[in-house]
């Protein structure tokens, strides 16, 4: 055997395994959405994508509202009624977090870091207690406005965002900051003509991460969310899919499909943005 | 660190003053965060542990009452051996799975971003109930696997009950999370891409095969990133909560389980908060005890190439 086939032998090796696994990972989305589209009765007799008898009636049920106070619009509303000022909260209060910590001196600098990176170790689990007792003393529980959700988030709370802003900010020149203050700029006015500009990219991949895992939140609606009326996509689904698992699977994978079309949507227009986040922060840390 | 120094001549001391303590200034509503939302609710947490608190009734008595419970009442001893159980699975599996792909992914692959792209998905998406009612359907009775199976062997062999047979159960939880490893496969991807290609060369040449290689190169020049995993991944196996919780509600009989679930349980449909405190407290310092192990062990095995 030659150098040839041995080689040929090992490039068909490594397709195989990345196609296996491809498949592993997209099937079960792909076949998600072929359900959809299919009806009941033909969802789990075969495993294929092909739709024998395609039907809209998934669809259907699941854009109806089936007389409670809540349907599928509504929480497609509630929810990006906090997602959205949860992402522009956190991605501000972290940015100027993360220039404090990133471009000054003062005493008490390096204390105020380490402690900042051992809340990036601290589970949430430990706080959620004390913290539901904190928001019902506030009144924010249950708030029409989801205050127990999103607030916190406008106090650099999540920590992850603000350490890797710190990254980001270290490769930003310094003799920029410089030369603005030569200029006459303000520290403030340094933060936002030539820190943010320089540092848009990882602000919008900030952003874009906040998104995805806002729009996943189960625990935090779980928690905070008790009106039926209000609950977002994460509480209508589970509460559709405990309500009618067992018949209508195509009413609830539809339901489902759309819940997470918007960050399908999102993470095609912006690939690159979180591959590039999700490695700079690791790598040169 | 170094504040900018330019215009330092000719200011006031009050001007003085607010060049040095500028820097504090921006941090201020960390601080506040910090503060209220985290320093103060860690401190509350850890002593609720020590009492009966009732979301309705209040503290009526003090002690290591909940502690004793803990460790002899058999449904949380069973799911703390379940938590590490699941850990113990999720972590490494991934992990190796994560390094694998990644380390094919990094030779000449034809349509590298396609398949990065393909594995990252879930790893964005594997967190939703979406994918949790999606897991439901995959892992049914009649689902896509066991249609599968059914195919397969031309209908001779029936795939068992996934999720409401204990054994399996768990193991079904694990591969959701398994099956999210894409993220941890793009830092190791962007690491391979940092180990010298000299190295290998000179492998090569002293004729080392591609195995060795692998274990004498690729994976020493990695390890800061394989620690960085490590590290992260232990912390989110233990508080997972949104799979067994969506998926199985912690049954078949309890197999699934996990100690992030029974605080929830205990906090907020039993209104037991000292108890749900001591829960996740016994949950900290387990993390707690492994993230130092990993810290302290990491001068043997770590390899930064750059001192700092």
């Amino acid at each position: 055997m030659g150098m040839k086939a041995s080689n040929a032998i090992a490039t068909f090796f490594k397709y195989f395994v990345l196609i296996l696994v491809g498949l592993i990972m997209i099937y079960p989305l792909l076949w998600m959405i072929s359900a959809t589209f299919k009806d009941n009765s033909e969802i789990f007799a075969g495993i294929g994508l092909w739709i024998r008898n395609p039907t809209l009636e998934g669809y259907q049920n699941a854009l109806n509202n089936f007389g409670g106070s809540i349907n599928i619009l509504q929480a497609m509303l509630n929810t990006y009624s906090y997602v959205l000022p949860k992402v522009i909260c956190t991605v501000v209060s972290s940015c100027v977090a993360a220039y404090g910590f990133g471009r000054f001196d003062f005493p008490g600098r390096k204390i105020l870091f380490s402690i900042m990176l051992a809340t990036l170790f601290l589970p949430q689990v430990v706080l959620n207690v004390p913290q539901f007792l904190l928001y019902t003393k506030f009144g924010w529980v249950n708030s029409p406005f989801y205050l127990a959700i999103w607030v916190h988030t406008a106090f650099a709370t999540e920590t992850y965002f603000v350490y890797q802003l710190v990254q980001f900010m270290r490769n930003v020149p310094r003799d920029l900051d410089e030369a603005a203050a030569i200029d006459g700029c303000s520290s403030f006015q340094t933060l936002y003509k030539v820190i943010v500009p320089m540092l848009m990219p990882a602000l919008v991949s900030c952003a874009l991460f906040q998104f995805m895992w806002s729009c996943n939140d189960f625990m935090g609606p779980l928690l905070y969310v008790q009106t039926p009326a209000k609950y977002p996509m994460s509480l209508f689904v589970k509460l559709s899919m405990d309500g009618d698992t067992g018949f209508a699977w195509n009413r609830i994978l539809a339901l489902s499909l759309i819940s997470i079309l918007p960050q399908l949507i999102v993470f095609f227009c912006a690939q690159d943005q979180f591959v590039e986040g999700i490695s700079a922060g690791a790598v040169k840390g | 660190m170094k504040e900018s120094k330019a215009p330092s001549l000719g200011r006031t001391p009050a001007q003085k003053f607010f060049d040095k303590w500028q820097g504090l200034f921006y941090l201020i509503p960390w601080i506040i965060g910090f503060v209220v939302f985290k320093a103060i609710p860690f401190g509350q947490s850890l002593y609720y542990s020590f009492t009966d608190m009732n979301f309705f009734e209040g503290i009526h008595e003090y002690g290591l009452m909940n502690y004793a419970t803990a460790f002899t009442n058999a449904k949380i001893t069973k799911a703390l051996i379940t938590t590490f159980k699941y850990a113990f699975i999720t972590v490494p599996l991934k992990l190796i799975f994560a390094l694998f792909i990644a380390y094919i992914l990094n030779f000449k692959i034809a349509c590298v971003n396609l398949f990065r792209t393909i594995y990252y998905i879930p790893s964005i998406l594997g967190g939703s109930v979406a994918i949790a009612v999606l897991w439901k359907a995959v892992f049914r009775d009649d689902g896509l696997v066991n249609t599968l199976i059914r195919m397969i062997t031309f209908g001779h062999a029936q795939g068992p009950s996934w999720l409401s047979d204990p054994t399996y159960a768990l193991w079904i939880i694990c591969f959701l999370r398994i099956w999210q490893f894409g993220s941890a496969m793009v830092l190791f991807l962007a690491a391979l891409k940092g180990v010298p290609a000299d190295l290998y060369e000179a492998a090569t040449i002293d004729g080392a095969g591609k195995w060795k290689q692998f274990f004498s190169i690729t994976v020493p020049m990695i390890t800061p990133i394989i620690f960085y995993n490590l590290v992260t991944q232990i912390c989110q196996a233990f508080q997972e909560f949104n799979g067994p919780f969506i998926i199985t509600n912690g049954g078949p009989r309890n197999s699934t389980t996990l100690i992030s679930i029974l605080v929830y349980n205990y906090a907020f449909k039993s209104n037991e908060m000292g108890m749900a405190s001591a829960l996740a407290w016994i949950m900290f310092v387990i993390v707690c005890i492994l993230t130092i192990i990993a810290f302290t062990s990491q001068k043997k095995w770590v390899y930064y190439s750059d001192e700092r």
